[in-house]
């Protein structure tokens, strides 16, 4: 139990002025712009967004600048900024289909319609350190050719055309829709609920998660139906008008995976679904959500529970990193008094033994 | 970017089809001012002589907008995340339209610009103007990002092929 202390106010003072120093750096390197954080390290301030539930990239940036590049510190300043503002508005679904992409690639189909766009991808680099970037050197020339299809469908709605794979079903529209900022998690927990939880969730967790039922805690055997990044609109209804407008564009990452048919004396074998979706170019993350999601959905589909990653409690209540880092990190506070009570006791119980013990040994040597 | 279709367009009074234009036609604006830079806005807005007086409904407030999605991309709906989002609401003294300004990020005086300039637009002498400053040039720098981007994104399209395996 943690109680209340008080007092080290200088040293806290003096302890957060050498951070800040620290922070810093050597003065003789010139500092960090916000701007930068934002435009160079743009993944990390996605990871920030997408984790800290804010789409705001100038935030995200200031906050990684702020904690020293500590994505999970970043995370929980966007996550206390957030408090301090109303919310505004719902906006309407976002529409993925309606993309303006940036990459898009699918590995259960080499033909696809619109075709495979690799986009700014590290995949099929060979993971040599570029020692160029060290001496300051200029990007290569982007080439620019030809247009994208207007159209790029989904595949797995392709899937779905010819029944295959089990479509998903929208909820009506008055339905409500659950939500972790207004309510506590409860169980058993939605798929709404689910979805906003893993969207939100640790990466590194996400990723340990979904790479265990790869192994074979949870078998789901998966394939990525597809993934991709890019800009879509957010649609706002205006109160003031009554009607919806189109008010910004968001880059986000989407995956669908594609799972392990199941079937049964009624229904025809098919294929099932795991969901991902985050903010900026986020693939990993998403690729580890729609693993989840779909080893999450265990319950619905007659499955056994019997990996980790099947258990919602367990997935669900240890996936966000603010609580986790939260609870793990609170046991450096002061923890006196408390300790000092284990000390008595462990103190009282080895003295109850010792006492108890001494005629016992006294009773051996006589017996010898 | 592109109007939204408007339900209720085909078939209807002229009346409602007219409402229906001028919802689509609000929508694209509000769409675009959201989207035009601040530096765009307010030089446009020290260009305009005389400045009109206005009134704040709502002051220019930044909050939040929960960003929704679906399951699958066309399924349950859920609550993805949030995002940063600026309004402000004001009318203008003579005529008295209303202007809404809703813009991504923490701009207040953005938020407010786009208000003003929904509000002018709506006044047959700062139509012209608005559109000619502000809607038309963000439309089209809007579309030339979207080309070129598209274009880079289009060079990166890769066709697999599949080896003959050896049994065969």
């Amino acid at each position: 139990m943690y109680v209340a202390v008080k007092g080290g106010e200088a040293a806290i003072g003096n302890a957060h002025a050498l951070l800040a120093e620290d922070r810093r750096g050597d003065t003789a390197v010139p500092e960090l712009s916000v701007d930068q954080i934002r435009e160079q390290f743009s993944l990390a301030v996605d990871r920030v967004m997408t984790e800290g539930s804010v789409y705001d990239p100038e935030l995200a940036a200031l906050a990684l600048k702020q904690a020293r590049g500590d994505q999970v510190e970043a995370i929980f300043l966007l996550r206390a900024y957030r408090t301090t503002l109303p919310r505004l508005a719902v906006s309407l679904p976002i529409d993925t289909a309606k993309m303006q992409v940036s990459r898009r690639i699918s590995s259960c189909f080499k033909d696809l319609p619109g075709g495979q766009l690799l986009g700014p991808t590290f995949d099929y680099t060979h993971r040599l350190l570029d020692f160029t970037l060290l001496a300051g050197g200029a990007p290569p020339r982007t080439e620019a050719r030809g247009e994208l299809a207007p159209d790029l469908p989904q595949v797995v709605d392709l899937l779905n055309a010819e029944g295959l794979i089990e479509p998903e079903i929208p909820d009506a529209d008055d339905a409500p829709v659950g939500d972790l900022t207004r309510e506590p998690l409860m169980f058993p927990a939605g798929r709404e609920v689910r979805l906003q939880n893993l969207a939100r969730a640790d990466e590194g967790y996400l990723l340990a998660l979904g790479y265990s039922t790869q192994r074979g805690y949870a078998k789901s055997h998966p394939f990525v139906g597809e993934i991709r990044s890019g800009d879509v609109a957010v649609e706002v209804e205006i109160p003031e008008l009554g009607f919806a407008v189109d008010i910004a564009d968001i880059t986000v990452t989407e995956c669908q995976m594609i799972n392990q048919f199941t079937g049964s004396k009624s229904e025809k074998p098919k294929f099932t679904r795991g969901y991902g979706l985050a903010f900026g170019y986020a693939e990993r993350k998403a690729m580890a959500m729609s693993l989840v999601d779909r080893s999450l959905r265990a319950q619905e589909l007659g499955e056994d529970i019997t990996a980790p990653s099947q258990d919602a409690e367990f997935v669900l209540y240890h996936a966000d990193n603010v609580e986790a880092s939260g609870f793990v990190q609170h046991l450096k506070l002061p923890h006196h008094v408390d300790f000092q009570s284990e000390l008595t006791l462990v103190r009282t119980m080895r003295a109850e033994i010792e006492a108890a013990s001494a005629p016992v040994a006294e009773f051996e040597e006589a017996a010898q | 970017m592109t109007p939204k279709p408007t339900p209720g367009q085909t078939g209807a009074s002229p009346a409602a089809a007219s409402l229906a234009a001028d919802q689509a036609a609000r929508q694209r604006r509000l769409s675009l001012l959201a989207r035009a830079e601040r530096e765009t806005l307010e030089a446009a807005w020290n260009r305009l002589e005389p400045k009109p007086a206005f009134r704040r409904l709502k002051q220019p407030e930044t909050g939040l907008v929960m960003v929704r999605a679906r399951a699958g991309g066309n399924g349950q709906r859920f609550n993805m995340g949030e995002m940063t989002v600026t309004r402000c609401v004001l009318a203008l003294d003579e005529g008295g339209e209303m202007g809404v300004g809703y813009v991504a990020g923490r701009d207040r005086r953005r938020a407010e610009l786009a208000a003003l300039f929904d509000a002018l637009a709506q006044q047959p002498r700062h139509a012209a103007m608005v559109e000619a400053e502000l809607l038309a040039p963000t439309q089209e720098s809007a579309a030339a990002a979207r080309q070129a981007r598209a274009a880079k994104v289009a060079a990166t399209k890769v066709d697999f092929f599949t080896l003959v395996r050896g049994e065969d």
